[in-house]
């Protein structure tokens, strides 16, 4: 145990290392004057605009820059459709797999467009080599490009002066192009020399020792690797994900996706206090995340190693089950916790399978959906709560809420209210929906308190846009695939909207000065109330359904 | 100033009253959260006369029956208090009402006799005249005339005022009296829009509308009601996935613990008894918005002159110049001042007598009296014997001298100076062509005001001093009161611009101003205090009116605007934070016996499931009556930075609002189960 926790703190270590390089280049990224990276950049992102017709100094306001964002992704998500639809006549098919049915499709179409990739389906036996590349590789870096341009945009709607928030076609090829790209070209030949596959080259069959025919399948899995981490994705090439010997080969391929998956959410918020020229703004929010990171970290790895009592009793020491024994329990145990904080998705271990109090912090970690979060939105939503905490605050200190400046009035509490209220309503109401009814509740393969979470986990994974799988849930229903189909469309899009909603109405208004009577938001002691509110909001809202699942089910095992 | 009684019994008979009004749905529909707690109670009333409605169920109707008391009264409890809060406003507009009876005016006709109508037909244009004693019977400027007014009708202030026709103190109100003499007025409102009728309406808050904050803040609690009915209603087919059946009662019983009803209920009577206690301090104020405005203030303007000094100036010393002594200068300026009837005159003569220095009458019999006028700015004496003694501007004086042969001494301007520097007003004294010395007439500030500065100040607000001084006294003035800025030499448009120059920079402004030329002043200012001794168009710019005409009032009023504020985020506060303890008493009571290994999350230990989800909801109703007086008054305010004022009310109210209700839960679930009740 002493050595497993060495390792995780040194990960942790080196998550921490990267967090300021990577957002000062961010920062670079994103900022207008002319600096090294648009002479590097410039010419092959200039080819493009010309393509695509944009004009690069054309600015947008918020309901411009999120009907650009929803056009994109509705024309992209049509594409993808269409492909998965008729992949069977479609070239780069060498195992000669059918069409997708048309409910998967669409799940798997919202899936990858809204960055949750969750998958219904397995990879490996589904979907084509063009499919993978053109409607899931593809999407993976658009998605994650779409969630950082709105970030960005949102940014510049509080610290702007007017509605002015950028150029999103500007903001999504950059992300592409100086972030995504470079990011993911490297860490791709990191994990071809681990040892995975990259081939256009179809399933090989082998005959094993004792004489029984083999097929072994696999596909361009480096790139998708890449990017699956980097973007938060977390879709597998192969359906049991990232505990593929393929796509997760060697404890350093498994260190190499955790940095990945994050690298650029935490720097994000680093990024953040930077544009904002308030870093311990910036810090503040990240201290806040991290702590809840570091104690749901704890709570895994007390548990998966603490194991089940009744097992205990046999003399097993721990809980192994549902996991690669080449990759161990801490390393799991912090896999577990970064793809859910980071809302990847990717799992290198069975959720299922974990302890129920195990299994009770990725669903909590969807369920509050900001502890860094996914590419971008992971920000937003720690900035929503941030709002939802200036302006209780700020009444506590006898003034109209202000945050950098900006007040926070009765639209932006409107807009906040309903990005809080939307999530708790689309993964409750499902989940009430799918156990009140008896054909969706024949998918859930160990009834009671474990399947209650098992549905439970799928929409809060739909929801926040994570895609993990708690597994033993047969997701690939009709029922289901639209469901959560719907819930990852509204999860995404409809927060999307009211923040950049918020960003428009905030670019607007005058910056109040700061004076000894404002109320300061990089404080330890704000933090501290930060954190308080997420963590309160989410439990209220939350712990009656996580009574019933996890919880119960914790206590009935003690 | 008066402070009106808080509370008698009479106010309380009446809100128990409006309590039960109050139930009316259409009313109730304002407020999201209570309305919510309404049906709640409608559900449990139909379940206790047919417990079987909604199926087959285990609960007795004393259980629903008691539920449905119990929310009746958390509605009630909220309704009082807001009845309660309102109820000082109505009784003092009704006894506004009773002197504003319908007078008779005495109509000023073409050809200049006289036709009585009664106050109500009086139309703007129309000429009264109002005869000592009777009542003034609409808004108006005089026209002719001077009389002095009893205002308490409108102040409370029974000291009656000097009106005059012209300047700046020639506007009267409706409802006011004529004590003595007679005037002329020229109407200004028609029936109804008058000062009177606009400050009843404020105070029985009829028009009433809620504040922007109060605005963010309702839709934030109408959004956490929405999120607690997401939450169980989706509770019901996942208890039954789990072979749990949950009582509908039990079900409203948790919805009602849950939803912000202390912060619902008591909402509304936060806002109106901020209002309320603005009024007690004898301002009014035109909109709530105004006083939340006044919280937020950054920049406050202040007249020097009434404000911050109070105004008149008077003789501190007598300073000669060299070659006189002391006495000499003393009893100089005494003869110049003997027949000054100014207040400025009557100190130089009170100090002259302080000092020993006395002339008798006969001395100065058939003496000229020489009158101060704006070209010769020196007043003082000719006597019988030719000798001229004068007081005055010192280049008067010395303008003076000089036309009579004499010179000024060496030292005078240096004296001038040092008397200028320290903020004061020098006044040279001659007799013939010589010059005795300089009178130094001081303006002393009002005191105690450096300290509120710096209270102010620590509440991050910026004091700015505006004044017709030349900038050597403004700059001591103002270092003596303790303001941060000042504008010296300011002529009207002086403060607009910066007034204006303060709002580019995102600052709300706030100033007090009474004349006519401040009105445009009022007016750009975020929150603009008008005296009621001022003129009509500075009392219409404003968006309060200071009944007292006290200038200092604006910083009671920034106290009451946070005040307000913090009253509402403090108890938001309270109130979510007390879901904690509610979720612990009552979700391991519903789900115990199907589930007995959730016994461990009844950490208080309470007696058994009813008396548990009773214990929660009964909490959750006194708590309501318990929170009103802090609703009423306020939370504590402290002149404080923002960071010390949030630590202290986030322990109070946040980590106070988690454990209270562990404590007051568990007290009354000993009580229930103790009295043998469940």
């Amino acid at each position: 145990m002493g050595m497993g926790l060495l390792q995780v703190g040194i990960i942790v270590i080196i998550f921490l290392l990267l967090v300021k390089p990577m957002g000062i280049y961010l920062v670079k990224v994103f900022g207008n004057e002319e600096s090294r990276l648009g002479k590097v950049f410039g010419p092959v992102e200039r080819v493009i605009y010309r393509i695509m017709g944009v004009r690069e100094q054309e600015t947008m306001g918020w309901k411009k820059y999120a009907g650009a964002v929803l056009l994109v992704n509705f024309v992209m998500l049509i594409l993808m459709y269409i492909v998965f639809r008729i992949q069977k006549y479609l070239p780069l098919n060498p195992d000669g797999l059918d069409n997708v049915p048309p409910g998967l499709a669409f799940n798997t179409a919202v899936s990858f467009i809204t960055n949750t990739n969750w998958q219904a389906y397995s990879g490996e036996n589904t979907l084509s080599y063009l499919s993978q590349m053109i409607a899931i590789t593809f999407p993976m870096f658009t998605s994650a490009a779409t969630g950082f341009a709105i970030a960005v945009a949102f940014i510049r709607g509080l610290i702007g002066r007017q509605d002015n928030l950028g150029n999103f076609y500007v903001d999504l090829t950059r992300t592409i192009t100086r972030v995504l790209l470079p990011l993911s070209f490297v860490v791709a030949i990191v994990l071809v020399a681990q040892g995975v596959p990259q081939t256009l080259l179809g399933a090989v069959h082998a005959t094993t020792l004792d004489g029984a025919g083999q097929t072994i399948t696999r596909g361009l899995v480096a790139s998708f690797e890449s990017i699956k981490h980097l973007g938060t994705n977390g879709g597998g090439w192969f359906g049991t994900n990232a505990a593929h010997p393929f796509e997760n080969p060697t404890p350093l391929s498994n260190v190499v996706h955790m940095v990945c998956m994050m690298l650029l959410p935490t720097a994000l918020v680093y990024a953040f206090g930077l544009w904002v020229k308030d870093k311990r703004q910036g810090w503040a929010l990240f201290t806040a995340m991290g702590l809840i990171f570091l104690v749901m970290l704890a709570t895994v790895l007390y548990s998966e190693y603490r194991g089940v009592p009744a097992v205990q009793a046999l003399g097993v020491q721990g809980n192994m089950e549902g996991k690669e024994v080449r990759l161990g329990a801490s390393e799991s145990a912090l896999f577990t916790t970064v793809t859910t904080a980071a809302t990847t998705g990717s799992v290198n271990n069975m959720h299922e399978s974990l302890t129920p109090l195990g299994g009770f912090v990725p669903l909590a970690q969807m369920m509050l959906n900001n502890v860094f979060g996914g590419k971008g939105v992971g920000l937003l939503n720690g900035l929503l709560y941030l709002i939802l905490s200036v302006f209780i605050c700020g009444l506590m200190v006898g003034r109209t809420p202000e945050f950098l400046g900006k007040k926070i009035e009765g639209r932006e509490v409107k807009l906040a209210a309903v990005a809080i209220l939307i999530h708790p309503l689309i993964i409750l109401a499902p989940t009430a929906l799918a156990l009140a009814l008896p054909g969706s509740t024949a998918s859930i393969a160990n009834p009671g308190m474990h399947g209650l979470s098992e549905v439970l986990y799928a929409f809060a994974s739909g929801a926040a846009n994570n895609g993990s799988a708690f597994a033993g849930l047969g997701a690939n229903t009709v029922f289901y695939n639209v469901a959560i189909g719907l819930v990852m469309l509204a999860g995404r899009y409809i927060s999307i909207i009211m923040m950049l909603a918020i960003a428009g109405s905030l670019a607007v208004k005058r910056v109040v000065p700061v004076t000894s009577g404002t109320l300061r938001t990089n404080t330890p002691l704000f933090t501290g109330i930060l954190i308080m509110i997420i963590v309160v909001i989410g439990a209220l809202t939350f712990f009656p359904a996580l009574v019933l699942g996890p919880i119960a089910e914790h206590m009935a095992a003690l | 100033m008066e402070r009106k009684p808080t509370l008698n019994k009479e106010l309380v008979n009446r809100a128990v009253i409006d309590a039960f009004k109050k139930l009316n749905p259409l009313v109730m529909m304002k407020n999201p959260v209570m309305f919510v707690v309404e049906i709640g109670t409608v559900i449990t009333l139909i379940l206790t006369l047919v417990p079987d409605l909604f199926g087959a169920t285990d609960v007795g109707r004393g259980y629903n029956l008691a539920v449905f008391l119990i929310l009746l009264f958390t509605v009630l409890f909220a309704n009082f208090a807001e009845a309660l809060a309102e109820g000082r406003g109505k009784a003092q507009a009704d006894s506004m009402r009773k002197t504003k009876s319908d007078t008779m005016a005495r109509v000023v006709q073409k050809d200049g006799s006289y036709k009585e109508v009664s106050s109500t037909q009086l139309r703007i244009g129309d000429v009264v005249r109002v005869e000592a004693g009777e009542v003034i019977p609409s808004d108006g400027e005089i026209i002719e005339g001077l009389a002095s007014i009893d205002e308490s009708a409108i102040t409370g202030e029974s000291a009656p005022v000097i009106k005059e026709a012209g300047g700046d103190f020639s506007s009267v109100t409706g409802g006011t009296r004529v004590a003595s003499d007679f005037i002329v007025v020229k109407v200004t409102t028609d029936p109804g829009e008058s000062f009177m009728d606009r400050m009843i309406a404020l105070v029985e808050g009829a028009k009433r509308q809620k504040t922007p904050n109060e605005i963010a803040l309702t839709t934030l609690l109408a959004v956490l009601t929405l999120i607690f009915l997401i939450v169980i209603v989706t509770m019901v087919p996942m208890a039954q996935y789990l072979g749990v059946k949950l009582e509908i009662s039990t079900l409203i019983a948790l919805l009602v613990c849950l939803i912000p009803t202390t912060i619902g209920g008591l909402l509304s009577a936060i806002g109106i008894a901020g209002m309320d206690r603005v009024t007690q301090y004898n301002v009014l104020a035109m909109s709530g918005r105004a006083v939340e405005a006044a919280g937020d203030i950054d920049t406050m303007i202040l007249d020097k002159t009434g404000t911050i000094t109070f105004g008149n100036r008077m003789a501190s010393e007598f300073v000669p110049v060299s070659g006189v002594s002391g006495k000499e200068v003393t009893f100089a300026s005494l003869q110049a001042s003997v027949k000054d009837e100014t207040p400025e005159g009557r100190s130089i003569v009170e100090l002259a007598h302080r000092l020993g220095e006395n002339w008798p009458e006969p001395a100065y019999e058939g003496a000229e009296v020489v009158e101060f006028t704006a070209e010769t700015r020196m007043s003082g004496l000719n006597l019988a014997d030719g000798t001229k003694i004068r007081k005055g501007a010192v280049d008067s004086i010395v303008h003076h001298v000089h036309s009579l042969g004499g010179k000024a001494p060496a030292d005078l301007e240096s004296i001038t100076n040092t008397i200028a520097k320290a903020g004061g007003t020098p006044l040279a004294v001659a007799v013939n062509d010589r010059v005795y010395g300089v009178i130094y007439l001081k303006d002393t500030v009002k005191p105690g005001l450096k300290e509120r500065f710096a209270e102010l100040r620590a509440m991050g607000i910026k004091t700015v001093m505006c004044t017709g001084d030349n900038p050597l006294t403004a700059a001591t003035i103002a270092l003596e009161a303790g303001v941060d800025e000042f504008i010296a030499e300011a002529k009207p448009e002086d403060k607009i611009a910066a007034i204006k120059k303060e709002q580019q920079e995102g600052k709300l402004v706030a100033m007090t101003g009474d004349g006519t030329n401040d009105a445009p002043a009022l007016a750009q200012a975020d929150v603009g205090l008008a005296m009621n001794s001022g003129t009509m168009a500075a009392k219409e710019a404003a968006n309060m009116i200071d009944l007292d005409s006290d200038p200092t009032k604006l910083l009671s009023v920034i106290s009451i605007g946070k005040q307000l504020l913090i009253t509402r985020g403090a108890l938001t506060t309270f109130s979510i934070s007390n879901d904690i303890a509610k979720y612990f008493a009552i979700i391991p009571a519903m789900f115990i016996l199907a589930m007995p290994q959730l016994q461990g999350l009844n950490i208080m230990g309470l007696a058994s499931p009813e008396s548990a989800i009773l214990s929660a909801l009964i909490f959750n109703a006194i708590i309501i009556p318990l929170l009103i007086p802090i609703a009423m008054k306020g939370v504590k305010y402290r002149a404080v930075s923002a960071d010390k004022l949030l630590l202290r009310n986030v322990l109070l109210y946040g980590i106070g609002g988690v454990v209270v209700p562990f404590l007051g839960i568990k007290l009354i679930d000993m009580l229930l189960h103790g009295l043998n009740l469940v």
